[in-house]
C-alpha cells in the first residue's frame, strides 16, 4: 500500500500552490486514472492522515475517476475502455495500447479563500 | 468570509520522481547502460531468475544489480554468488523502490563500467507500477504456479510492463497451468506484449530470452562505441 505516500505528495503539492497564492485551501481535486496504480479508498482514508497538523487539515478531498481513453487506429477514433482487463477497441475489438487519458495523476484545482 | 474559488494548477503528484528518473534514464544513455527493472510478486523466483540472468550474461556482458527488499539483504547475498556487483536497497516498510533510491543507490558506481543493469523491484505487483525508475525496459515475472488469470487481477503492472516472463516451466506439468490462457491474460491487458517462457532452474528457454536481452542492448547501443 503506497497510498500514503502518495496522499503526502498531494498534501504537499496543494499546500505549496496554495502558499503561491497566499491562500488556504478547503479542497483539493485530484485527476485519478483508472492505470494510475493507486486505490480511492485507501487514498481518501490516507489523505486524512496526511493532512493532520498542516494547513490543509479539515480539507475535502475531491476525486474525478478518469477512465481510460485510447485511440483506435482501425477507427480512427478515440474510445473509452470499458475495462482496464481488457486494451482492446469496445467498437471493432482491434487490440490497442495507444493509451491518450487514464494514467493521471494529479492535483489538478483547490478550492481557495483568499 | 468569501466564498471559495477554484483554482487550476494542474500538478503531477509524481513530478519529483519523474523528474529524477527522466536524469537517471539520461545518464544511463549516456554510459551505455542498458537498464532492466524486475516487478513480479513475492515468492514467484525473482531472485533465483536474476541470478541466473547476471551468471549467464556475464561471460559477455559487463552486468550489475540493484535489489530492493523490505527488511532483509538476503536476496543481495544470494546474488552475490553469481559475483556481479550486487547493492541492496533496503526500503523498510516501502512497498515499492521510487527514482530517487535508485540515484542515491548508484553514487557509487561507474555506469560507464556496465552494460547491463537490473534493479529488481520489491515484489508487489500493486506499488511498482506507478515510479519511473529510468529504465529501458521493465519486465514483469510471474511464475506458472500463480495461476494464469494473474494478470488480469493486475493489470495496471501487466500494462505497464514492457515484457513478460513466465518462470517455474519445469513446474507447469504438476500445477496443470495452462498456457494458452495465460497468453491470452496478457494480451487482454497488454496487446502485443513479447512472453518468454522458462526455467531458471534447469535452463529451459533462458536462451530466447537472453538472446532478446542481447538484442535490446544493440539496438540501445550508442554508435560511437566501439
Amino acid at each position: 500500500m503506497h497510498e500514503l505516500s502518495i496522499a503526502m505528495g498531494i498534501v504537499d503539492a496543494a499546500l505549496d500552490e496554495a502558499q503561491r497564492r497566499g491562500a488556504k485551501a478547503s479542497a483539493v481535486h485530484l485527476r485519478l486514472g483508472a492505470l494510475s496504480g493507486v486505490v480511492k479508498d485507501a487514498l481518501m482514508f490516507s489523505y486524512e492522515v496526511a493532512c493532520q497538523d498542516t494547513a490543509l487539515q479539515g480539507s475535502r478531498l475531491i476525486v474525478e475517476d478518469m477512465p481510460v481513453i485510447v485511440f483506435c487506429a482501425q477507427c480512427q477514433e478515440t474510445r473509452r475502455l470499458e475495462s482496464v482487463q481488457l486494451f482492446q477497441c469496445p467498437e471493432c475489438g482491434t487490440p490497442t495500447m495507444d493509451v491518450r487519458q487514464g494514467r493521471e495523476l494529479e492535483v489538478f484545482a483547490l478550492e481557495v479563500e483568499e | 468570509m468569501s466564498e471559495p474559488r477554484l483554482v487550476e494548477v494542474r500538478r503531477n503528484v509524481l513530478k519529483q520522481n519523474d523528474v529524477i528518473a527522466r536524469a537517471l534514464r539520461e545518464q544511463f544513455r549516456a554510459a551505455g547502460v542498458f537498464v532492466v527493472s524486475l516487478v513480479s510478486s513475492p515468492g514467484s523466483g525473482k531472485t533465483t531468475f536474476l541470478e541466473k540472468t547476471l551468471t549467464q550474461l556475464q561471460p559477455r556482458y559487463r552486468v550489475a544489480a540493484l535489489v530492493g527488499d523490505l527488511a532483509t539483504e538476503n536476496d543481495a547475498a544470494r546474488l552475490a554468488r553469481s559475483k556481479a556487483p550486487v547493492k541492496q536497497i533496503t526500503t523498510g516498510t516501502l512497498c515499492h523502490l521510487e527514482a530517487a533510491m535508485v540515484q542515491s543507490a548508484l553514487q557509487e558506481w561507474d555506469l560507464h563500467q556496465l552494460d547491463f543493469l537490473f534493479i529488481e523491484n520489491v515484489g508487489n505487483l500493486v506499488c511498482p507500477s506507478s515510479y519511473d525508475l529510468g529504465e529501458n525496459l521493465r519486465l514483469v515475472l510471474m511464475s506458472v504456479t500463480e495461476g494464469e488469470d494473474k494478470p488480469l487481477k493486475y493489470p495496471t503492472i501487466f500494462n505497464s510492463a514492457d515484457v513478460a516472463v513466465i518462470s517455474k516451466n519445469e513446474l507447469a506439468a504438476a500445477v496443470e497451468f495452462d498456457w494458452d490462457a495465460a497468453r491470452t491474460s496478457i494480451q487482454s491487458v497488454r496487446p502485443g506484449m513479447q512472453i518468454f517462457r522458462l526455467s531458471a532452474k534447469t535452463g529451459e528457454g533462458m536462451e530466447a530470452y537472453l538472446n532478446f536481452l542481447s538484442h535490446q542492448f544493440a539496438q540501445q547501443r550508442p554508435v560511437a562505441q566501439v
